[in-house]
């Protein structure tokens, strides 16, 4: 990031970036691997190489999460929940040209969903509970998304902010059931027998709440990111670029844009919902604090800097999201800080940030190495012929 | 009656600063067809610098001159810096730039004021006036209130119908290719259209800081969705709509407040902004019937 903000590659990057039209949506239009030419070891069929990405990735989280210790662990449910609910988010503004700064408010519906049934005396399994959750939130996207459908740009850009303001609300009026400003705390589900056994043969440790929680995390995060992968790729996702780029083209195609659209909040809310729910797992508290507005610019801090529309962005932005505050938070604590003050650098340096990338790299990370690629590429074919 | 009297009173007084804050939304619409919805932020630093000059001392007129005089300094770099590369683009940068500043500058605040609420001492007395035995919601700051909202919106009408500078501004506003041919230097127009709407902004924000009494540095989150929905209440493009919006919310949410319950006041503007782009998306007082909400 430190080369962008030098006078000279910014200018480059300004001129680079002018002659793509969407180009802050770049990393969307992402053709797979073999579509672009280029020669891959993956295998050429999009769903077996989505299955063999998501069996590698697996793997790779059961390594991470076995060679490090319990405080890294909670860490990375935080990246998960952060990266679910990015990953929506990056589907819906990315994919389909909406912003929402509501996804804040949306994940805590899923989260006090989550808060509520866990309570009851005889909680329901937790997967019925994460799909009531999705379900729930799911429901409220769709009355939201049938509003947005019909607004654009600045005009969504307010009415999901409203939504973000005034929904914590709700917790707020019916203090009875939803806690009011204290909130709720979460009692951690019981870990099954067999997760013990297992964990036990793997690495010899005994598991606590804490590696449970982080296992169902990181399974929520692999589960999401496969479903929404494929859809990304598949006729919906085409669809959902087509009515972001060429409204009239799309609906001379035959397409409906605004059932399309409604659909794709439909889909980021569901995400958003499953975030929420992860988050009251991982932080034991669903309270009206946790779901301000400023967990909804952070959430498009992360989608911005990762490129929009790539999930794989989104899951470093989320990575961002988590580490970069505790470094920061050190630094200012060094500055003679209070913690509380020097929380607040981390939201500087996101706000620098969404300004920085959309002045000079509007594509993001991921957008801006693909363009890069692509126009190294292109140069190499004209030279050769 | 006398709580739907004070209710009311309440509501015109509240909507005088959402209209204020509206206005200044429309000014920076009109002119570069973006929504700022870094205002809130803006206005909130430029308080909490006029707020540590009044409490280290200082009147307040002192850190009211200071507060504007900080907003129009703030808002010409924000448009020259940041906005310019923008202005014109996909709307979708123009939006999260604008979020990226809301963030960054709240932030700064609590980073350099710290991040707890402070209080904030009113110019005049906020004590009611009295008929007969019963107190109004009316008081001699609020009269102060009223009368600043009053007298920036003379002075902006003002400004826009009788003086060369605002003549241009319109033009630019009005069409930029036109107005470049003419002789009118748009780019600058912008920068002073930018300016001119941060200070409103500002002085909404000092105005507020003393109705609440308590500052934080995220007191203006609310605000900049009132006006917003105040804006689009009046269509985002028209300031005498843009009044009215902030009259008209400011009433309702005023009722909402006393009768229903302070915590859905948000929602309750949400069902407005909501009804308005479903139902009128052009807002109350839309001319042109092409623009789609």
């Amino acid at each position: 990031m430190s080369d962008l903000q030098t006078p000279a590659s910014s200018a480059a990057a300004g001129a680079a970036t002018s002659d793509a039209p969407v180009s802050a949506t770049a990393a969307a239009n992402a053709s797979s691997a073999q579509a672009t030419g280029g020669r891959t070891l993956l295998p050429r069929n999009t769903l077996l190489r989505h299955l063999l990405v998501l069996v590698l990735c697996a793997v790779g989280a059961v390594v991470l999460l076995e060679s490090t210790d319990l405080g890294f662990n909670a860490q990375i449910g935080y990246v998960a929940f952060y990266a679910i609910a990015a990953g929506g988010l990056t589907l819906l503004t990315g994919l389909n040209g909406q912003i929402s700064l509501g996804h804040g408010a949306l994940m805590a519906v899923g989260g006090y969903t989550t808060a509520l049934l866990l309570d009851a005396e005889e909680p329901l399994p937790l997967v019925v509970i994460f799909l009531a959750a999705v379900a729930l939130t799911a429901l409220v996207g769709a009355v939201v998304g049938v509003a947005a459908a019909r607004l654009h740009g600045p005009y969504l850009a307010g009415a999901t902010l409203a939504l973000a303001v005034g929904l914590p609300g709700l917790a707020l009026y019916f203090k009875e059931t939803l806690g009011g400003e204290q909130g709720l705390t979460v009692s951690t589900p019981d870990r099954p027998e067999w997760f013990t056994e297992t964990i036990r043969t793997l690495s010899g440790g005994s598991p606590s709440g804490v590696k449970w929680i982080a296992y169902i995390s990181v399974a929520c995060l692999l589960v999401t990111y496969f479903l929404l992968a494929n859809l990304m790729r598949s006729r919906v996702g085409r669809t959902w670029r087509a009515v972001r780029d060429q409204e009239v083209a799309a609906e001379l195609a035959g397409i409906d844009l605004g059932a399309w659209r409604v659909t794709a909040f439909v889909v980021s809310a569901a995400a958003a919902g499953l975030a929420g729910a992860v988050l009251a797992l991982v932080v034991r508290l669903t309270a009206p604090t946790a779901f301000t507005i400023v967990l909804s610019l952070s959430l498009l801090t992360a989608i911005v800097i990762g490129g929009l529309g790539s999930l794989f962005g989104a899951l470093v932005g989320s990575v961002l999201l988590v580490f970069l505050p505790r470094l920061l938070r050190d630094a200012g604590e060094s500055l003679d800080m209070d913690a509380a003050q020097a929380a607040e650098i981390s939201y500087v340096v996101y706000g620098v940030i969404l300004v920085v990338v959309m002045l000079f790299a509007p594509a993001g990370l991921v957008g801006s190495v693909r363009l890069a690629l692509l126009r190294s590429r292109a140069r190499r074919s004209a030279a050769r012929g | 009656m006398r709580e739907f009297i004070n209710l009311t009173l309440g509501g015109v007084i509240t909507g005088a600063v959402y209209a204020a804050f509206a206005l200044a939304l429309v000014l920076i619409w009109r002119s570069t067809r973006i929504v700022n919805f870094a205002q809130g932020a803006m206005a909130a630093i430029t308080t909490f610098i006029a707020l540590s000059l009044i409490e280290s001392g200082q009147s307040y007129w002192v850190g009211l001159a200071v507060a504007l005089l900080a907003g129009l300094v703030l808002g010409a770099v924000v448009e020259r810096l940041v906005i310019r590369p923008v202005e014109g683009g996909p709307e979708l940068n123009a939006v999260i730039v604008t979020l990226g500043l809301f963030i960054a500058i709240q932030a700064l605040i609590s980073v350099l004021f710290g991040v707890n609420q402070r209080a904030f001492v009113a110019p005049f007395s906020t004590i009611g006036f009295r008929v007969g035995d019963s107190s109004l919601a009316l008081s001699p700051n609020t009269l102060f209130t009223l009368g600043a909202v009053l007298l920036v919106m003379v002075g902006l009408t003002a400004l826009f119908r009788y003086t060369r500078v605002g003549l241009a501004m319109r033009a630019s506003a009005f069409g930029q290719e036109v107005a470049r041919l003419l002789g009118v230097r748009v780019g600058r127009m912008l920068t002073l259209g930018w300016a001119l709407a941060a200070v409103v902004g500002s002085l909404a924000g000092m105005l507020i800081a003393a109705e609440v009494t308590f500052v934080t540095p995220t007191y203006m989150d609310a605000l900049i969705v009132f006006g917003f929905v105040a804006a689009v209440l009046g269509g985002l493009d028209s300031p005498v709509g843009a009044v009215v919006g902030g009259l008209l919310l400011g009433l309702l949410l005023s009722y909402v407040r006393g009768y229903v319950g302070d915590e859905l006041v948000g929602l309750a503007a949400l069902a407005v902004l909501v009804v308005v782009l479903l139902v009128r998306p052009g807002g109350l007082f839309s001319t042109t019937q092409t623009r789609r909400a």
